[in-house]
């Protein structure tokens, strides 16, 4: 059950982890029931069962029996565990709903198809910083997440920090997310929005306040420029096709169709989730982004050999 | 001369001259022509069956295909739109037009039949039904055959079902052609909720009526109420659309969470009413295997009222994830959690009338029995998803695609199977093969366990829904791997249903009136009943009529080899609505071609709409006008009218 | 023993008598089926009322100058239509052909108010949810008077033709029952629209 990365039953979040004994509760409640019940059904078909062969209007018919008996004590016995899971959830859901009277920030996050825009306020405007699909947060302070639609319904749900909380054009939900254990936590959008919906992860990075920090300042800061020849060339390319949709802090601004990526070699994966970041991947990922994700937004791009070259280039610098 | 308004009916006993009479009265107009225009509920649920189970079948089609591109992670055989239309029209197949129809048609067949009645109290309306059903359905499979099946699931959430992210003719389908069925099922709930009330044998009492009667009514009256929201919500969906109104769009006031709502209020009742008459034909088939009565009948029937009225009340529990405020979330957790009582109850009747009586182990039996299991599985994890935080986790996974086969499969095709090789024989004078049977119970039953007993597992592991390839995560390979093979293993035993009906109808063995001793009126006629159903109308005194001697159940004993003959003319009778006192002489149509032509004619409105052709939109509207206006039309034959001068005489 | 009775009864009706039929009860379950309708529209006109901000209501003081009237006019027609039936109860064609008649055309009368009243109306259906919801409800309520019409016209021919009895006329009484529905959706619909927003509703 650990090993798989969206299992919710090893909890590392503080709502998740609120979740996970009452979870357990309803799943043992819901395996002894079946247990008894096969059971219970077993014994009563074979008991007084009438042997193979025998004709049945042979069986007389008979009544009797104290049969109300079985349906009020049956009654009495569900009663508890339904009472007990009641109340439990009421306590559960008191704890975990709200949002945390402390944030150690706000996080505004818009979903889009089939990406996850991530927007970082800081304490002035110019701290403020734009990523996509990869979401850091520093451990032990729970930060709380405003969640915007641009197109349509989606689901945002990191099974091992925080149940689902759907992302609905017209308003703004909330959810929130602390942490005590440094990692990293795969996200997947949990609602049917379209052909990629199945690609359209995110993770959440957890960090020490000192890692946090560090990764804070990197991102604020623009893009380099590129000193290459060939990362100048690629830039070149770049502003012309790309910079429409992806901005790229620093050389190219506005654009917000597509994920910044002005620090995309600091993310661990491409496409929301789709291919780990690699050069091969990425080289495939802006050639024909049509092979891993078929119907996504992003046009294969026919670049040349050369353009190819040039343009991962210049990707290679923003790191 | 006029006749009289008044009359007492003869009483007398059966004889072959008044079957004779009976028959010529009663049945369908021999060839083509009757074909199009009975009005025979055995014909007519015999349709609604076939049907169904065609529709079973593309459905299950749809599943397969599926499963082989989910049989193992990133796999490439099928496009995401292809998946998309797939699982979509998968869910609007099973949902739409399996399950809600198999049941229509069981109940169309049996009810006047279970109720001692010689057709349903509307039989136009009936044929009405079905034609509405079948045009509707290929209105919806002529979209899935062009490739503009629905895409955005059964359950088509705003706004990427509307036009900006959708398009295509998709949507428009899906949205007129279930406007479309929403006819059928409402016209199909006044039918049975007036059969229900006024067409009785007398001495039928609301607590004698078979439980099959008390689920089909109970379904019946929450659809004729809940079906308006969907079609509603499907109608301010294809305005949207096409004429730039903003019911969901939220650039202009428009709310996507109404269209949820809408939804919901109809969606969840609507699971109740596709599972309660079959919970209804199990309480009825099962205490005929363990030779005993059901154990708490009236605590079962008053547990079908229970879980509909609550169903009524639990419909945001498919909405826990849209940030509704915590207060409103509470309330709809406590009612999904307090709704499994009522369930329980007929669990534990069953499970009672099994341990106190004395099980004939047949197949359906088998079928009967094994539907307790796999309710209950699916009831604990229905309960484990009433809890909001736990269903913050198990929303939109595996999880709850487990959960609703498990009750579909398990509380409506399992007792759907078994009510077929219980009343086989009444429709059809002969058995189906009951070693046949085995197999085919034990592969259905294995295969849909192995099929969707790992759904819980993968849905645990995180897997999401309506996902068209998933990664190589530890264990989600060999699990999916598993279900597939399950599903395959599962549609091999309903396959082998279809060869044993296949096979039985030509050379299944020939049965008596009533194989199984069983209690109820159906048993009492010939199998097949003759058109007219009942030669006498008989009188009931108990909840078994046919096991009084044997129940020791004092007091008048009821009569079915005499009564009230009812030959004067195509006539039934009609009882009062609580005790099934007679109260009416019902004169009965006779075949007619209108429920056929209104059909046509709404067909004609629909595809107009499609299009967008107004002159045909009017061409239509003009015809159903017409049709409804002659179907209407008062008729001497049913007492609809007589001239007032003859009234002042007479 | 009451089972004895039952299966040996005086005296039955053939077929409907007066408002005794089967047809009475389907007409019944019609009318609810479409009664659940209006309340999913009006639903949707209080949810959106309460999830929109200040401003959804594009008439925050509805002109009651055409409405009230032509509401007072769809309330006469019923008066008219139950008149008709009374007609038919005593065996007065003429008074039922009168109330018919006069019902259509006080029906026809709402009707042609109600399109005047669209046309002056400063928004289009697509302008918002507002408008929306109000074409659409309206709309769906003008629908349901078209068929009225046709329904009493039907009637008024049937009567004409000499048709009906005081016995024998469960269609004239399901036929006004349907007219007499219509209207009282309209109260809710009216009291929505047109009176809601004065109570303070959804400024």
């Amino acid at each position: 059950m650990k090993a798989s990365p969206l299992g919710y039953l090893d909890a590392a979040g503080v709502r998740a982890q609120h979740i996970l004994p009452l979870t357990w509760f309803t799943l043992c409640v819901s395996l002894a029931v079946c247990v008894v019940i096969a059971l219970l059904l077993w014994i009563a078909v074979r008991r007084k069962r009438i042997p193979y062969g025998v004709d049945i209007a042979n069986v007389s018919i008979e009544s009797g029996g104290d049969g109300l008996r079985w349906i009020t004590v049956g009654l009495f016995v569900s009663a508890v565990p339904l009472t007990a899971t009641l109340v439990w959830t009421m306590l559960v859901l008191a704890a975990v709903a709200g949002p945390p009277a402390n944030p150690a920030f706000v996080l505004d996050i818009t979903a889009r198809q089939w990406w996850w825009d991530v927007h970082y306020s800081g304490a002035q405007a110019a701290d403020a910083f734009e990523t996509a699909n990869e979401i850091h947060i520093p451990v032990g302070k729970p930060v709380l997440v405003r969640l915007h639609a641009a197109d349509v319904i989606h689901s945002f749900w990191v099974p091992k920090l925080t149940g689902k909380t759907d992302v609905i054009p017209g308003q703004t939900n909330q959810s929130w997310m602390q942490t005590d254990k440094p990692g990293r936590y795969l996200g997947q959008c949990s609602e049917f929005c379209g052909y990629q919906h199945a690609h359209m992860q995110f993770e959440v990075v957890a960090q020490t306040s000192a890692e946090f920090s560090a990764w804070e300042a990197a991102q604020r800061q623009p893009a380099a420029m590129p000193a290459t020849a060939a990362a100048v060339r690629g830039l070149e390319v770049v502003q012309f096709r790309c910079a429409s949709c992806h901005a790229i802090r620093g050389i190219s601004a506005g654009a917000v169709s597509a994920p910044d990526l002005t620090h995309l070699m600091s993310r661990s994966t491409l496409a929301a989730g789709t291919l780990p970041n690699t050069r091969g991947n990425l080289e495939g990922i802006i050639q024909t982004p049509q092979d891993a994700k078929p119907a996504s937004l992003m046009p294969n791009q026919h670049l040349s050999a050369r353009q190819l070259t040039d343009v991962l280039a210049y990707m290679e610098t923003l790191q | 001369m006029k006749a009289p308004d008044y009359r007492t009916p003869r009483i007398g006993i059966n004889s072959i001259e008044h079957q004779d009479k009976l028959l010529r009265l009663w049945k369908t107009t021999p060839g083509i022509k009757g074909f199009f225009t009975t009005t025979d509920h055995k014909e007519i649920g015999i349709r609604y069956i076939v049907t169904a189970f065609i529709f079973l079948g593309l459905g299950g089609v749809e599943a397969l295909v599926m499963r082989i591109q989910l049989a193992g992670p990133n796999l490439s055989l099928l496009t995401p739109e292809q998946y998309n239309q797939l699982f979509s029209t998968h869910g609007m197949t099973m949902i739409f037009l399996y399950a809600s129809p198999i049941l229509s048609g069981f109940s169309n067949y049996l009810w006047p039949l279970l109720l001692g009645s010689r057709d349903m109290a509307f039989p136009r309306l009936n044929a009405l039904s079905y034609w509405i059903y079948v045009a509707s359905g290929i209105f919806l499979y002529a979209g899935f055959a062009s490739g503009n099946g629905p895409n955005d699931g059964w359950f088509n959430y705003v706004p990427y079902a509307s036009k900006a992210f959708n398009p295509g003719l998709n949507e428009d389908f899906y949205a007129l052609g279930m406007v479309f069925l929403g006819i059928s099922v409402t016209v199909g709930a006044a039918n049975f909720i007036v059969t229900a009330f006024r067409t009785r044998a007398p001495g039928m009492s609301l607590n004698r009526l078979p439980i099959l009667v008390w689920g089909t009514l109970t379904a019946s009256v929450a659809n004729l109420i809940v079906v308006p929201a969907v079609s509603l919500a499907f109608f301010l969906l294809w305005m949207d659309r096409q004429f730039g109104t903003h019911f969901f769009d939220t650039s202009a006031g428009g709310q996507a969470l109404l269209w949820q709502h809408l939804f919901w209020i109809f969606g969840h009742p609507w699971v109740y009413a596709i599972v309660l008459p079959a919970m209804g034909m199990v309480s009825d088939g099962l205490p005929v295997f363990c030779r005993r009565p059901l154990v708490g009948y009236s605590l079962v029937a008053l547990s079908t009222v229970a879980t509909m009225i609550l169903g009524f009340g639990v419909w945001v529990h498919h909405m826990f994830a849209t940030g509704l405020p915590g207060l409103g979330l509470a309330f709809f957790s406590g009612a999904s959690i307090a709704i499994t009582i009522p369930s329980a109850v007929a669990v534990f009747a069953w499970i009672a009338t099994i341990w106190l009586g004395r099980p004939v182990i047949t197949t359906a039996f088998l079928f009967f029995s094994s539907m307790i299991l796999l309710f209950v599985i699916g009831g604990v994890s229905g309960f484990m998803t009433a809890s909001v935080p736990v269903d913050w986790q198990l929303t939109d996974t595996y999880f709850v695609v487990a959960h609703l086969h498990y009750v579909l499969i398990g509380i409506n095709v399992f007792p759907v199977v078994g009510a077929a090789y219980f009343w086989f024989p009444k429709v059809t004078g002969r058995l189906l093969d009951e070693r046949l049977g085995r197999w085919n119970f034990w592969t259905m039953f294995v295969g849909f366990n192995l099929a969707f007993m790992p759904m819980h597992l993968t849905g645990l592991l995180g897997m999401p829904r309506r996902v068209y390839t998933y990664n190589a995560y530890p264990g989600w390979g060999m699990l999916n791997l598993l279900i597939s093979v399950g599903s395959f293993v599962f549609a091999i035993g309903v396959s082998i249903f279809l060869v044993n009906v296949a096979k039985s109808l030509r050379v299944g063995a020939r049965t008596t009136q009533n194989p199984w001793d069983a209690p109820t009126l159906e048993w009492s006629v010939p199998s097949p009943p003759p058109p007219y159903n009942f030669a006498v109308i008989p009188t009931v005194a108990s909840r078994h009529p046919l096991w009084e001697s044997r129940l020791g159940e004092n007091a008048a004993l009821s009569t079915v080899d005499r009564g009230m003959l009812l030959d004067s003319g195509k006539e039934t009778i009609a009882t009062s609505a609580l005790d099934a006192a007679p109260d009416m002489i019902l004169e009965m149509p006779q075949d007619s071609f209108a429920p056929l032509v209104l059909t046509a004619a709404l067909s004609v409105l629909f595809v107009g709409l499609l299009l967008k052709t107004w002159s045909v939109v009017a061409l239509g509207a003009v015809l159903s006008a017409a049709g409804v206006l002659m179907w209407l039309w008062p008729r001497r034959a049913l007492r609809e009218r007589e001239p007032a001068t003859e009234a002042a005489r007479g | 023993m009451a089972e004895a009775a039952l299966s040996q009864p005086e005296q039955l009706p053939v077929g409907p008598i007066r408002r005794h039929g089967v047809g009475w009860w389907g007409a019944g379950t019609l009318i609810a089926s479409e009664a659940a309708l209006f309340g999913y529209l009006l639903f949707s006109y209080y949810y959106l009322a309460a999830t929109n901000p200040v401003g959804w209501l594009l008439e925050p003081a509805p002109s009651l100058k055409l409405a009230l009237p032509n509401t007072l006019l769809l309330l006469g027609s019923s008066g008219a239509a139950w008149f008709g039936e009374r007609g038919i109860l005593r065996l007065k064609r003429a008074q039922a052909l009168a109330g018919f008649g006069v019902a259509f055309l006080m029906g026809a009368g709402f009707a042609v108010v109600q399109v005047i009243e669209w046309r002056a109306k400063t928004y289009g259906i697509g302008l918002s949810s507002y408008s929306s919801l109000y074409f659409v409800t309206t709309g769906f309520h003008m629908a349901h008077v078209l068929v009225g019409l046709l329904v009493l016209a039907a009637l008024a021919l049937w009567t004409a033709l000499d048709y009906f009895s005081p016995r024998r006329r469960l269609v004239v009484s399901a036929g006004v029952l349907y007219w007499h529905f219509v209207d009282v959706v309209w109260i809710f619909v009216f009291t929505t629209y047109y009176l809601t927003p004065y109570l303070g509703f959804a400024r």
